[in-house]
C-alpha cells in the first residue's frame, strides 16, 4: 500500500493476526487500531491517559493505547476486546460474567474494563473485592457505580477457576 | 486531543541515542514510558520538533538488588522494579511508593528514569531518591556524570539535565539493620496525584532501641520533593515514642512551601504534611521495631 507523506507502514500482531496499516509517527495506537485497522472496540474517552477506555494488552500487559504511538507497537502482540470471544462467537468468561452481573450500561468503558480484568485474573485468579477495586482504579465508569463491575469480576474469577484451574495466558498471544 | 506532528527517531543503543540528542539539542525530546509526555503532546502543551524514543534501547532496561543497593536502568518499567523478588520485605517504602504511582497500566509502561527526569513535584521517585541516598547517572555528548539526588531536582518539572542529556541509571541504598519504612499519600482517589505525601525510613539502634537514623521525604508540598531534615535531626538519638514522633513531625513546616489549588489550600497541605509525616514515622518505627523477633512496638 502507498503511504501518504509523513506516514509509514506499521505491522503488528493484533489478536493473533498480523496486521499492517499506515500512520504518521504521531498517531496513537488507539487511533491506529480504530481508524486504520477498523477495530473500533477500543474506545477514546479522555485521550490523555486518565479514563482507561482505551486499554488494550501489549504482550499481555495492560496499556493505555492513547498513550502509545502506533510506531511503538511495531512487532508487538496487541490484544483488543475484539479478540476475547472465540471465532464461533462464544463469549470469553469475563464477557459472560459482565453480561450476567449487569456490569455495564452504556458499554463505553467496558472494553477497557474487560482487558484490564483479563490481566487481573491472569495475575491473581482469586482477588478480593479490595484487590479488584485497586486494580481497576484506572478504569472510570460513569454509569454503573462500579458495584456490578466488581460483582462481574468475582463472577469471572469463579468461572475461570472452574473452567481452567491451571490456565496460563491462553489464546491472547 | 491528538499530538502535533513531529519527526521520530528510534535508536537501538545508548550511543545512538546520545548522537541523536547531540544532533537535535533543544529541538529533540526524549520519549521514555510516555505516560507523562504523551498527555502533554495530546493536550498540545508542547510541540517538540523531534521525538527520540528510548523504548528500543534495551541496554537501559534492567533492575537488580545488589546487597543494599537497588540499581535501576532508566528504561526499567515501574512494574518491573515492583516485581523484584523481596523488594517489599527489604524496603517497604519503595514497594509502597511504586504502588502509589498511578494505575496498573501506567506502571506497565512508565519508567523510573522518565519519572526522575520529569520531576513532577508530586512524584514518588524523587522523594525515594532523596531519602535513600539516591544517585542519578547521566550520559550526553560531553560524557557521563553522576549527580547526587539533592543536587538533581531544581524546581517544578526542572532538573539539572541539559537538553542533550539522558538519564541512564538510578541507584538507591536500602537501610540495613533494624529498619522499617513506608510511603503514605493523601489523594481523593486511589491513583490520583498526591495532594501531599510522606516517605519515612527509621533505623533503630541495636544496642538500646533509640532512633539511630530517620529519613523523611515529602511530596506535593513544594516545587520539588523535599527532605525534612529538621524532623530527622529531632529524632536522631531519641527514644521512639509517640510524643517524640509527633513533635518531630510538627517541624516539617519549615521545609515546605505548599501551593493552593483546586485540590487543597496551602494550609490544608501543611496540615496533611504534618499528619502524614507522623503516621509514616509511626509505621516505619513499628516496622523497624518488629524487624527483630520479640521486639516491642512503639513505646509511650
Amino acid at each position: 500500500m502507498q503511504a501518504l507523506p509523513g506516514e509509514e507502514k506499521i505491522t503488528l500482531r493484533v489478536n493473533g493476526v498480523e496486521r499492517t496499516g499506515r500512520a504518521e509517527p504521531r498517531m496513537t495506537l488507539a487511533d491506529f487500531l480504530r481508524d486504520r485497522l477498523d477495530l473500533t472496540g477500543t474506545h477514546l474517552g479522555c485521550e490523555h491517559g486518565v479514563c482507561g477506555a482505551c486499554t488494550v494488552l501489549l504482550d499481555g500487559r495492560s496499556v493505555r493505547s492513547c498513550l502509545m504511538l502506533a510506531v511503538q507497537a511495531r512487532g508487538h502482540d496487541i490484544a483488543t476486546v475484539e479478540g476475547l470471544a472465540a471465532a464461533d462467537g462464544t463469549l470469553h468468561p469475563v464477557q459472560e460474567a459482565f453480561s450476567e452481573e449487569h456490569g455495564l450500561q452504556c458499554g463505553f468503558c467496558t472494553p477497557g474494563f474487560l482487558m484490564s480484568v483479563v490481566e487481573l485474573l491472569e495475575e491473581d485468579p482469586d482477588p478480593s473485592d479490595d484487590d479488584i477495586r485497586i486494580w481497576l482504579s484506572g478504569n472510570l465508569c460513569r454509569c454503573t457505580g462500579y458495584h456490578n463491575i466488581v460483582a462481574a469480576v468475582r463472577n469471572a474469577a469463579s468461572r475461570m477457576r472452574t473452567q481452567c484451574p491451571d490456565a496460563g495466558r491462553g489464546d491472547l498471544g | 486531543m491528538k499530538p502535533p506532528p513531529f519527526d521520530y527517531r528510534a535508536p537501538e543503543t545508548l550511543a545512538e541515542a546520545v548522537a541523536l540528542v547531540a544532533e537535535f539539542g533543544e529541538d529533540g525530546k526524549l520519549l521514555a514510558g510516555g505516560q507523562s509526555l504523551i498527555p502533554v503532546l495530546a493536550l498540545r502543551l508542547a510541540s517538540p520538533r523531534v521525538l527520540i524514543d528510548l523504548n528500543g534501547v534495551a541496554e537501559l532496561e534492567y533492575e537488580r538488588l545488589e546487597g543494599d543497593r537497588l540499581v535501576i536502568g532508566a528504561m526499567s518499567r515501574q512494574r518491573s522494579v515492583r516485581k523484584l523478588p523481596g523488594l517489599a520485605r527489604r524496603c517497604a517504602a519503595i514497594a509502597e511508593g511504586i504502588d502509589l504511582i498511578g494505575h496498573v497500566a501506567i506502571r506497565n509502561r512508565g519508567t523510573v528514569g522518565g519519572s526522575v527526569a520529569h520531576a513532577d513535584p508530586a512524584a514518588e521517585w524523587p522523594a525515594l531518591l532523596l531519602v535513600l541516598d539516591g544517585e542519578i547517572d547521566v550520559a550526553g555528548p560531553r560524557g557521563t556524570r553522576t549527580v547526587a539526588a539533592p543536587a538533581f531536582f531544581e524546581s517544578f518539572f526542572t532538573t539539572v539535565l541539559a537538553p542533550d542529556e539522558i538519564v541512564t541509571e538510578v541507584r538507591v541504598t536500602i537501610p540495613g539493620g533494624r529498619s522499617g519504612s513506608t510511603f503514605l499519600e493523601l489523594a481523593r482517589r486511589h491513583g490520583d496525584f498526591a495532594i501531599a505525601g510522606a516517605v519515612a525510613a527509621v533505623t533503630l539502634s541495636e544496642r538500646d532501641g533509640t532512633i539511630a537514623d530517620a529519613r523523611v521525604g515529602l511530596i506535593g508540598v513544594a516545587p520539588t520533593a523535599v527532605r525534612a531534615t529538621s524532623t530527622e535531626e529531632a529524632l536522631r538519638g531519641a527514644r521512639p515514642t509517640g510524643a517524640a514522633i509527633a513533635d518531630a513531625a510538627a517541624l516539617v513546616g519549615g521545609h515546605i512551601d505548599p501551593a493552593s489549588d483546586i485540590h487543597g489550600s496551602a494550609d490544608y497541605r501543611r496540615q496533611a504534611a504534618r499528619v502524614l509525616t507522623r503516621r509514616a514515622l509511626t509505621r516505619a518505627t513499628e516496622r523497624a521495631a518488629g524487624s527483630l523477633e520479640g521486639s516491642a512496638g512503639l513505646a509511650g
